[in-house]
């Protein structure tokens, strides 16, 4: 269809054969799509329609529409039960009666139980997404918890280095915390007073020399929507004199977009 | 009402809607089945069980699989095909006039007091052999596309364009 013109694609005779019946499930999803896409189309298809069912019609040997009443009288009763006459040859017949009754009883016993093991079935279905998503819980408060107690850590180490990264310019209420931990090379990133990126940016961590001022990127976070503690630990072997947080489309820069700098701090320089 | 809602309230086991289903579609289910029974009163039962059905299977239907047409028309062919099959059915009809759905037409005097019945008349009467044989195994017997090109040794292409000159030529008689 993608290179035929609507015109083409009617000529092709596909719109007889979806209304036929013959097109595969994949070929009448695609004329599908195309007939809510191209109204000419659908007229097409409601013109090939209505003359197959005028000329399938016209081979109906009675006039269907008075036979409603008794299909209606089906649908809106079924669950009226049959009267068998009993009282017609009682004798003869009372043997086939009673094992048709027998049969239907047997019957309507194996459909109820057909029909509890289902439910059972779907019961155990439904436990066993229950349980799933209790353990995703568990899961995730599990690693919530261990994050939490790294951070107490990290504050009750008396070598680490605590620097506050205060809000800038651009978003003077945002404000972070970095520990730095010189004996691991590493920082824990206190991100909780930052606002949610927008969709396609995410922050980018800068460690800062001041003199000259050369940024080294310490790596973007890309989790942080998902990560609910909002703490994160980022390797830095730098001899860092200051950090900072800038907002960068989303893959982080090569340096840092200053008019986009959110928060920075820097390091109290040693007693 | 448009179709697509009728049939979506239909879905929502609403009579009305159904009746009008029934009233656009029954009688064309009808001929359809009688074309492949060929007995008034089995064919009269087949259709009233396949709007039975059809109300039972509401669910099942949807517009992306085809049209409403097409999925009430495939139960009815099965349902018909089924009946053909059955032990019962095989005992009592054991030669199934060959003639085409052309024949039935020509000979239903039902028809001679419906405004579109001139010109099916007409236009069956003018139908080449080549259009009568696509058009039966296609619409009223359900053949695929493959398997009428085998009975009828015909490329599959062919099938495919014959069948669009034929549904224009009747298009043409009805005007629509």
């Amino acid at each position: 269809m993608f290179n035929m013109n609507t015109k083409e694609y009617i000529e092709s005779g596909i719109l007889e054969l979806y209304v036929a019946g013959t097109l595969s499930e994949k070929e009448s999803q695609e004329v599908y799509a195309l007939t809510l896409k191209h109204p000419e189309l659908l007229d097409e298809v409601l013109k090939i329609e209505a003359a197959i069912i005028k000329l399938t019609a016209a081979v109906s040997p009675r006039d269907s529409k008075l036979f409603y009443t008794s299909i209606k009288d089906k649908i809106t009763n079924n669950n009226d039960t049959k009267v068998i006459p009993l009282d017609n040859k009682p004798n003869k017949q009372w043997f086939t009666y009673v094992s048709w009754a027998a049969s239907i009883v047997f019957a309507a016993g194996m459909l109820w139980f057909a029909n509890q093991n289902n439910q059972l079935k779907e019961q155990i279905r439904i436990a066993d997404v229950d349980k799933e998503l209790l353990e995703v819980q568990i899961e995730k408060g599990n690693t919530s918890l261990t994050e939490a107690k790294k951070l107490i850590s990290v504050l009750r180490d008396k070598d680490i280095i605590p620097v506050p990264l205060a809000g800038q310019a651009v978003y003077p209420e945002a404000y972070a915390k970095v520990y730095w931990d010189k004996k691991s090379n590493s920082i824990v990133l206190d991100a909780q007073g930052l606002p949610e990126p927008p969709k396609g940016k995410v922050y980018q961590v800068w460690s800062l020399k001041l003199n000259p001022l050369t940024p080294t990127s310490l790596g973007v976070i890309a989790d942080f929507n998902s990560d609910e503690n909002k703490l994160f630990t980022i390797e830095n072997a730098n001899a860092s004199e200051a950090f900072g947080i800038t907002l960068e489309p989303e893959g982080g820069s090569e340096s840092p977009t200053l008019e986009q700098l959110y928060t920075l701090g820097a390091v109290a320089s040693a007693p | 009402m448009q179709l697509e809602l009728l049939v979506s309230k239909f879905q929502e086991k609403d009579e009305k809607a159904f009746e009008t289903l029934y009233n656009m579609y029954s009688e064309s289910m009808h001929g359809v089945i009688f074309n492949i029974v060929r007995d008034p009163d089995i064919a009269q039962e087949i259709m009233q069980d396949v709007f039975i059905k059809a109300w039972h299977k509401a669910d099942s239907y949807s517009a992306k699989k085809g049209r409403f047409f097409t999925w009430i028309l495939n139960i009815a062919r099965n349902a018909a095909i089924d009946k053909t099959r059955s032990k019962n059915f095989k005992n009592t009809k054991q030669n199934l006039n060959s003639d085409f759905f052309v024949d039935i037409i020509e000979s239903n005097e039902s028809l001679d007091d419906q405004t579109d019945a001139i010109g099916i008349k007409k236009f069956v009467s003018k139908l080449a052999d080549k259009c009568k044989q696509v058009i039966e195994l296609l619409y009223f017997k359900g053949y695929t596309q493959k398997e009428a090109s085998e009975t009828l040794e015909m490329p599959i292409g062919t099938i495919k364009t014959r069948n669009r000159k034929c549904i224009s030529e009747l298009r043409n008689m009805l005007d629509v």
